[in-house]
């Protein structure tokens, strides 16, 4: 095994992965945010809502083809560089992930593209449908990959025969506990992501007295949905923090940079570690509060790094079994603190909403929601580093190690220069899929389609 | 018939449905600077497969997901042998995709032109990449007993696999001008007319070729897996036969055969290879099969009821879209929305 290969690989890894992740909530959100307003157009036949749809299902598009390619590199990247990991568990792991692309790409795409292209060949009630179709698939998608992640996670329903897994239960796989709070709360995570990408852009028009009816209620759309999907993805974080002291106490040990076990267990509000020597350097805590968030009452122990390496080190032999704190332990707060941030953020959005208080002069407020608009891709992507690294050294939590899932036949030189290759790509691509972004969100939508002959119409209608 | 069979053949039948559609979305995609000549015709040509090529590409992702979850051996192997041949797929992929979808989203004529040529050379190399990974199939590589590729990059570009990459590259390209040819009204359409005879020549060339050197440079016909009989004279026939509708200007017959073409060609191989799923040029008892590469029954048998329930309505509902889109793009405005 080439160290360099490995070292590289893990790079490439969280580089398209995050990369991937920045365009997958808002398909989640936005699909359904769509599909309602076109619900509502084919409920009301008021034009406004078909110039909504319009509007926001463009933008819908240039994100999901984003979402699309980058999504193959992650299925292939399995097996291109981490084919000992590919061999280990294929059996249990690759069940969902073939099932997700039967059940969900497949209409995900057909129904988009009928979506896209069917504006005159289907009736408005099938044409709505298809939207559906693609919100559906689209989470139905989330699920299946967060089935195969939990199985990283916390593996159930497998016996190991031969040196590799195999599958024993697949009903295991999907009473999973884990998924169970991965799910919701990635899904509801996605809508928020939506929400505020919604508001944001509405807010940026409102402020500009621009197409205020449309925006109007895209923003009040928005804030309803907002608030509910935040309020459940705090709910859900709750138990799945929990669920992370039961299952991988060493993640939230980490992330709460608790060196030592503690009962009551204290919360951190500022800690420094110095990993290498394992010593606080700053540390001022909270008495029994982790101990509540951890078990909904005053006292019971939460376990700490250094009692957890030694436990560790007798079960599964020397080694290290720290992931690193520091990235832990701040993304997990930048995770919940962008979470709260937009709570209130939503929360006070539908208060100005539901006093009919959105466009008030004095409502410089609305500043603020474009540029939050970044909230919810930090929580995101902060979340799935605390998720992802805080599992190592394990890639298959307690199973098999990071550094033995390598494909051995790569060389430091060719994932150098894929990795070059991708960050790249991915990179110009990001250039360009934001200036689109920007370009559509800013002209605002179409003007009714009546007024205008069809000459003067844009290219995508 | 056994489960592991039944794997196999599901995953032959995934890939060689991709390879007949997004076939031609490769070769319209290759096409697309060549036979458009202004900017309406170039988007007339991407229109054409605008509904689709998404829902194509799904082929190639469920039939990854298939080969990951039937035969885990099988894609761990592969997919890191051929480590720097899935990175240029991918790559091209993701320029063909995002090119489709990018490309008339802004006035620009740099801004299009850049997407034009992204779209071409991002069809053309997987277009190529996909004969040489089959020959390679057929031709082996170097597998050692652990069962892990020991060759590199340069061992998949011999000779041989290069001919069989040009043989998929000019076959999808005849295969996307006669679906141009059924799918657009004029100018493009007497072009891809044009197109398809010129390039029905030197794809019968390179097939003929490959097939004779399928002969002389490897011993697959030693050591067949099942005798595909008459499948591979059929593959030759049917494009024998696409050659002379092409020229009556039949291109709806044309396309039914350069289909068949394929179907018959990749079954050929698939065939040949039962049941070895990657052969190794070092030793035959090094070679993955159905057997040795895959997963354990419970596996196998959840996935195969999976797919018995989820298939029929896969195919169901992707005709459905062909049929809603059935009509010619004529250049009308309302009909391009790429």
């Amino acid at each position: 095994m080439d160290a360099q290969a490995l070292l590289l690989s893990q790079w490439q890894f969280a580089v398209t992965s995050v990369y991937h992740f920045f365009f997958v909530p808002l398909t989640l959100g936005l699909s359904v945010i769509v599909a309602l307003m076109e619900t509502f157009y084919v409920r009301t036949g008021n034009d406004l809502y078909l110039r909504m749809t319009k509007f926001w299902g463009k933008l819908f598009v240039i994100n999901f083809a984003m979402g699309v390619v980058t999504g193959i590199v992650q299925e292939f990247q399995f097996g291109m560089n981490w084919s000992e990991y590919a061999r280990y568990v294929g059996d249990v792991f690759g069940a969902p992930l073939a099932i997700e692309a039967l059940l969900a790409f497949f209409i995900e795409s057909t129904f988009l593209g009928v979506w896209i292209f069917g504006w005159d060949r289907l009736s408005k009630g099938m044409h709505a449908l298809a939207m559906w179709l693609v919100a559906l698939a689209s989470n139905l998608s989330a699920f299946w990959i967060l089935v195969a992640n939990s199985f990283m996670q916390a593996p159930v329903g497998y016996a190991e025969q031969g040196g590799r897994l195999v599958m024993q239960d697949f009903g295991a796989l999907l009473t999973n506990r884990y998924v169970w709070g991965q799910f919701p709360h990635t899904v509801f995570s996605g809508f928020s992501t939506a929400a505020f990408f919604v508001l944001g852009i509405s807010a940026y028009h409102l402020l500009r007295k621009r197409h205020e009816e449309i925006f109007k209620r895209s923003f009040q759309i928005a804030s309803v949905f907002g608030v509910l999907s935040i309020f459940m993805v705090i709910l859900i974080g709750h138990t799945q923090a929990q669920r992370m002291v039961e299952f991988q106490p060493m993640k939230i040990a980490s992330a709460e940079a608790l060196l030592r076990s503690e009962n009551p267990a204290s919360f951190s509000l500022l800690s420094i570690v110095d990993q290498a020597t394992m010593r606080e350097v700053i540390s001022i805590r909270i008495p029994r509060v982790l101990s509540l968030l951890a078990y909904n009452r005053l006292e019971g122990e939460v376990k700490g790094v250094l009692d957890l390496q030694n436990e560790y080190q007798a079960r599964f032999g020397p080694g290290n079994y720290v992931p690193d704190i520091t990235v832990t332990y701040w993304s997990f707060r930048l995770m919940v603190g962008s979470g709260f941030l937009m709570f209130f953020l939503a929360a006070y959005a539908l208060f100005r909403v539901m006093r009919r208080e959105i466009t008030q002069p004095l409502f410089k407020f609305l500043n603020v929601y474009p540029l939050a608009i970044a909230l919810p891709y930090l929580a995101n992507i902060s979340g799935w580093l605390l998720t992802e690294m805080g599992r190592q050294p394990w890639v298959v939590y307690g199973k098999l190690r990071t550094a033995d899932a390598i494909s051995p036949n790569l060389t430091g030189g060719m994932v150098l220069s894929t990795l070059i290759g991708f960050t790249l790509v991915y990179g110009a691509l990001m250039a360009a899929d934001i200036y689109l972004l920007a370009k559509y969100a800013k002209a605002g939508p179409e003007p009714a389609q009546a007024s205008r002959p069809l000459e003067e119409q844009a290219y995508w209608e | 018939m056994d489960l592991n069979t039944l794997w196999f053949v599901l995953i032959a039948v995934l890939f060689i449905g991709y390879f007949v559609l997004d076939g031609f979305d490769l070769g319209v995609g290759i096409l697309l600077p060549f036979l458009g000549k202004d900017d309406k015709e170039r988007r007339m040509i991407i229109n054409a497969i605008g509904p689709h090529w998404d829902g194509n590409e799904v082929w190639l992702i469920t039939a990854g997901g298939a080969m990951f979850a039937a035969f885990p051996l099988w894609y761990a192997t592969l997919f890191s042998g051929f480590y720097l041949a899935f990175f240029l797929l991918l790559i091209g992929l993701i320029f063909r995709g995002i090119g489709l979808e990018f490309r008339s989203k802004d006035e620009n004529p740099v801004w299009r032109r850049f997407w034009d040529w992204a779209i071409c050379v991002g069809s053309f190399i997987p277009a190529l990449l996909w004969g040489v990974a089959l020959a390679n199939f057929v031709r082996g590589v170097p597998i050692n007993a652990m069962k892990y590729y020991v060759g590199n990059f340069g061992d998949l570009l011999n000779p041989y696999a290069l001919l069989g990459g040009l043989v998929s590259l000019l076959g999808f390209t005849l295969h996307g001008a006669l679906f141009l040819a059924l799918k657009t009204g004029e100018p493009i359409l007497s072009r891809a007319c044009q197109t398809a005879r010129r390039l029905w020549w030197p794809t019968a060339v390179v097939l003929l070729a490959f097939t004779i050197a399928t002969y002389v440079f490897t011993d697959i016909y030693q050591r067949l897996g099942v005798n595909p009989g008459p499948v591979p004279i059929g593959a030759v026939l049917s494009l024998m036969a696409a050659g002379w509708f092409i020229h009556q200007k039949h291109e709806g017959w044309g396309f039914t055969m350069t289909t068949l073409t394929i179907i018959l060609s990749a079954s050929t191989i698939f065939l040949t290879l039962y049941p070895r799923v990657l052969v190794s040029s070092l030793d035959p008892n090094f070679s993955l099969t159905i057997y040795n590469s895959a997963s354990g029954i419970n596996t196998l048998r959840t996935m195969t009821i999976v797919a018995l329930i989820l298939v029929p309505f896969v195919l169901v509902y992707q005709g459905w879209s062909y049929w809603v889109f059935r009509r010619r793009i004529t250049g009308r405005q309302e009909e391009l929305h790429y």
